[in-house]
This record gives structure tokens, sequence and C-alpha cells, in this order.
């Protein structure tokens, strides 16, 4: 796999337990920090209705969509039940230099 | 093998059978609805769908009800329950038993005294009352609707975005007198006079005429609203027929106890045709009409049939959509003795409803797409958990609800 690594933002400028949204050509990815300091990254967009995933709440490990609490893993980014049943696209992440990229 | 028989193939009904097959159930599980869609969610319906004139949403597509095995009979009505013999007749001359029993079948639109839906009078809670209704949203158009409640006012959003005029009649002083904190409510009310919406509250209806051509309301103060369509939007009524004419209890709804059960152990209701008591809340019988209601008493219904004995314990939320603004709104604030305001800038704000011991009960929030979202759902969470957050941090955008959840 050929990723090509794309810089995010500082490591810092995302809270623990928390998620951002990162849009790069004409695409949109959310970019989480576990609580336990490692980052991640997954499409944008819930697989419901197309809804910003990075308005929504990070507990643990789940990021639930801001308008009906559909919920997803993250890490693997697969789908926990009702009301969303399609998985998310996850891309890798690694932090350098206290700096965030995303391979794609 | 068990044979599990769902009536009502709506949103509740449907989770209720794909939740039967998570849970490992491997008896049979028939769905049956007097709908011809595969079931679908209805939110869509006044919103985002009418506007675009989509298809219905369906909960699942044919395969995976297939892939399941879930017999699904559309376009069938459930006539009558033979509780002795454990059997359901349906409106095809055949019957099939059941070793569980779970009604999910929702509720219809209240209509207006001696006054029926067809012509130029329409209701709306089905994908087919949709279609109709879109019919005449077309540009220069005029459309009455009779009601602020949510569908009506998202239909006026709606029939708004598609170019047609809307009067809105309400009877009552303001619109979204029920359940929705009057400082909120003046601001989707100003919203909807902004777009051209004619929003007429406090106005009575004294006489509503068909005549070629158009439908014409006459209000009790002499007005006379003549329009294309007339949507009457004033409340739902919960569809009990089925469970009262079987002997089962009925108290607003189809009542049940927090497991779901209904009088009759091997017959469960859920979703909007019930009513249950509500324990965060004192045990209180409520019947809720809302999207996430339907899909988790779904579930535990499903949970319950096969013996769970778990029982129902969520904090009702509901939203709605309306032009770019979403309200969102968990809890119940009546009996609030106390409300705090938190301001998220851009317009966007939550109430917080306390009760007298200081207790959050319930919270509601209005801002541009999904801005209040978080907060709602961490206040949620603190109801939840019976909370008695400090009302400064409630009222501090700086502090992250989480804080207190954790504290
Ligand atoms: C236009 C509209 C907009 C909405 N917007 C929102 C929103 O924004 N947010 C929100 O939280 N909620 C919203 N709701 C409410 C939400 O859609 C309902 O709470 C939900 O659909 C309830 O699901 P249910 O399965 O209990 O009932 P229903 O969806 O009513 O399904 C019941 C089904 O059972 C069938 N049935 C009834 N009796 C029988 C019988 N004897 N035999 C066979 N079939 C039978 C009915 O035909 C129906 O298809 C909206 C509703 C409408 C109509
Ligand atoms: S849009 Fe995400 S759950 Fe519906």
């Amino acid at each position: 796999m050929s990723d090509t690594w794309i810089e995010v933002c500082a490591a810092d400028e995302i809270d623990e337990e928390d998620v951002i949204r990162f849009d790069h050509a004409g695409r949109t990815f959310a970019i989480y920090r576990s609580p336990e300091d490692t980052y991640h990254a997954t499409d944008g967009l819930c697989t419901h209705e197309k809804i910003h995933l990075a308005d929504g709440l990070v507990m643990d490990h789940i990021i639930e969509c801001p308008k009906h609490n559909g919920r997803f893993d993250y890490k693997t980014g697969e789908a926990k039940g009702a009301p969303v049943c399609v998985d998310l696209r996850t891309y890798p992440v690694k932090v350098e230099g206290g700096t965030v990229f995303i391979g794609l | 093998m068990a044979d599990f028989v769902i009536v009502g193939a709506g949103e509740c009904g449907a989770r209720a059978a794909f939740a039967l097959r998570e849970k490992g159930f491997d008896g049979t599980i028939t769905l049956i609805g007097s709908e011809t869609h595969l079931p679908y969610e209805r939110p869509p319906l006044s919103k985002e769908a009418l506007v675009a004139g989509a298809g219905p949403k369906l909960v699942a597509d044919a395969e995976r009800y297939a892939a399941a095995g879930i017999a699904v009979l559309s376009g069938r009505t459930v006539l009558e329950i033979d509780r002795a013999g454990r059997r359901v007749r349906l409106d095809d001359g055949t019957a099939l038993p059941y070793d569980k029993l779970l009604l999910a079948t929702g509720a219809r639109p209240r209509t207006l005294p001696g006054m029926a839906c067809g012509g130029r009078i329409a209701a709306l809670r089905s994908h087919d009352d949709a279609t109709r209704i879109r019919a005449h949203l077309v540009e220069g158009s005029h459309v009455a609707i009779l009601g602020g409640g949510f569908i009506g006012l998202e239909l006026a959003a709606s029939a708004c975005t598609l170019g047609a005029s809307v009067t809105l009649i309400e009877g009552l002083p303001r619109v979204l007198s029920r359940g929705v904190p009057a400082e909120i409510a003046a601001i989707i009310a100003s919203r909807h006079a902004a777009e051209g919406v004619e929003v007429l509250c406090g106005a009575k209806v004294a006489g509503i005429a068909e005549r070629p051509g158009e439908v014409r309301l006459t209000l009790e103060d002499g007005r006379i609203v003549a329009a294309s369509l007339l949507v009457v939007g004033i409340g739902a009524v919960p569809n009990t027929e089925l469970a009262e004419a079987a002997g089962l209890a009925v108290d607003n709804g189809i009542a049940v106890d927090g497991l779901l059960c209904t009088s009759d152990p091997d017959i469960l209701a859920a979703g909007d045709c019930t009513s249950y008591p509500l324990p965060l809340y004192g045990d209180r019988r409520v019947r809720l009409e809302s999207w996430r209601n339907a899909q988790e008493q779904g579930q535990l219904a499903a949970a319950n049939m096969l013996g769970g004995g778990e029982a129902h314990c969520a904090v009702p939320w509901f939203w709605s959509d309306q032009y770019d603004m979403t309200l969102q709104i968990a809890g119940l604030a009546d009996g609030a003795a106390a409300t705090v305001r938190r301001d998220l800038g851009e317009g966007a704000f939550l109430l917080f409803h306390l009760d007298a011991e200081g207790r959050l009960i319930a919270a509601s929030g209005i801002g541009k797409g999904n801005a209040v979202a978080r907060d709602i759902r961490l206040a949620e969470m603190l109801i939840a958990a019976r909370r008695h957050p400090d009302p400064a941090a409630l009222a501090a955008p700086e502090t992250r609800l989480k804080t207190l959840l954790a504290a």
C-alpha cells in the first residue's frame, strides 16, 4: 500500500477523548485522540445520513453521531448497531515530532 | 421451534425483528404491516425526503430481511388477536400461531371531527401521504397547515423551501406548546415568519369547505384562508383497537409495564402505540412519539420476548429539523423549578431544566446544524445519572459538560 502522509495538525490541537474535522482535497475526515492518547482517522461523514461526525461525542473508543446517535468504533470503523449498519472506512495515522499525519 | 409474530412493520417492529436474530433467536419471525412498503423511516417524510421527492428510506432492504430469515408480510392487516388460541387473524383470512406476540402498531394522525382526509385535506404519517402532499407543493401554490406542532412546522419549512406559500394556523397562543420551552418556540416561530410563513397563533377554525380548485378555512375572527391543500397536523392517536378488542389494558396507549409486557405476559407492546412507566420520572406513565424511543423499545421488546427481563430506563430524546436549524430535547421538562441557559455562540444555546432539588431533569437546545448535539447528549447522560450539577457550571460554555459527568 502506498500511503501518502498528509499533515493534519499539531498533536495537542486535539483534546484527549475528542475529535476534530479535517478536510483535504475535496474529502472530509474525522481525526480522533483516544483516552489512551492514540490517534485514529475515519471518513468524516456518518454512513446513515451524510453528517459530520466531528460534531459528535467521543466516549472511550466510540464516536457517536450528533444527528441520531449512531455509534461507531473509531479504531476499527465498525458500526455498532441501529440506526447505522454500514461501517466507516478507517485510515492509518502517525504522530511524528508532535504532528499528526493521515495516510491516504 | 418458537413462533414470534410482530404486528406493525414500522421503525419499532423492524428493529425488534432484527434484534431477535442478533440475540440468537432461531424460531420463526413474521413481521406484518398494513403498508405496502417495507419498513421505512418516518422522520424524513416532513424534512429532506419531502423536499427531494425521494422514495422511502428503508430501515433495511429486502435482502437483509431474507438473510436474517424474517418473513415480512406487507400490505396485510391483523384484524384480531385470539389470545386463548394464541393466534392472530389477518385480513386475507389466514391465521398465524404465536408463542410471543409484539404489538408495534404505532399511531395515526388525529383527524378533525367529522372530517376525513381525502380531496384537498391531508395528514402526514406515511410515505404515500407525503407523495400526495408533495404534488401540491409547487412554486406559487398555497398550503394551509393546521397545527403548530413538529410535523406542521417541519412541513411548513419544507413547503417554503419548495416555493409554496404557507399559512400555519395554531389554536394555542404559541407554537410547540407541548414539551418545548417558550424561549425556543419563539425562535422557531420568528424564523418561520422571516422565511415568509404566515403563522397565526390563537386562531380557531370555524369552518372548512372544499370548493373546486381550493379548500377554504374560515377562522373565528372572520378571516378566510383559501389554499390548494390543507394539511391537518394536530397530533396522533395510538393504534390500540386491536389490543383493546383482545381485552388488553389500554391507558393512553397499550399499557405496558417496565418490561414492555401488556396485561397478557405473552404479548408485548412497544413504540408509539404504548404507554409505560418512566423510572427516571417517578414511574410516571407516558406515551412517547419518538424515533429513538421506537428503536430502543423495539430492541428491548426483543430481549424480553426472549425472557431477558430488562427494564426500560431510557431518557426521552427527540429532535426536529427546520431550515438549517436543529432542535434537540432530552428528558421531560415539566415540573422544572429552575432553568439555566448556556450560550454556545452563533445563536446556539441550551436550556437546562432542574427540579426543586436541583436535579437535572431535561435539556433543550437549538442551533444551526448540530451545534447543540454534543451538549444535549452529555446532558442526557447527566439526566440518566440523576445528577445535581452546579448551575453556574452548566451556564458557563467553557466548562466541558464531560467534566461534570466525571465529577
Ligand atoms: C412526518 C413525521 C416526522 C417525524 N419526525 C420525527 C423526528 O424528527 N424526530 C423523532 O424523534 N421522531 C419523529 N417522528 C416520529 C417517529 O417517526 C415515530 O415515533 C416512529 O415512526 C414510531 O415508530 P413505530 O414503529 O412505533 O410506529 P409507526 O412508525 O407508526 O409504525 C407502525 C406500523 O404498524 C402498522 N399497523 C398498525 N396496525 C396494524 C395492524 N393491525 N396490522 C398490520 N399493521 C399495522 C402501521 O400501518 C404502521 O406502518 C416523525 C413522525 C412523522 C410521521
Ligand atoms: S446521520 Fe448519523 S446516525 Fe443518522
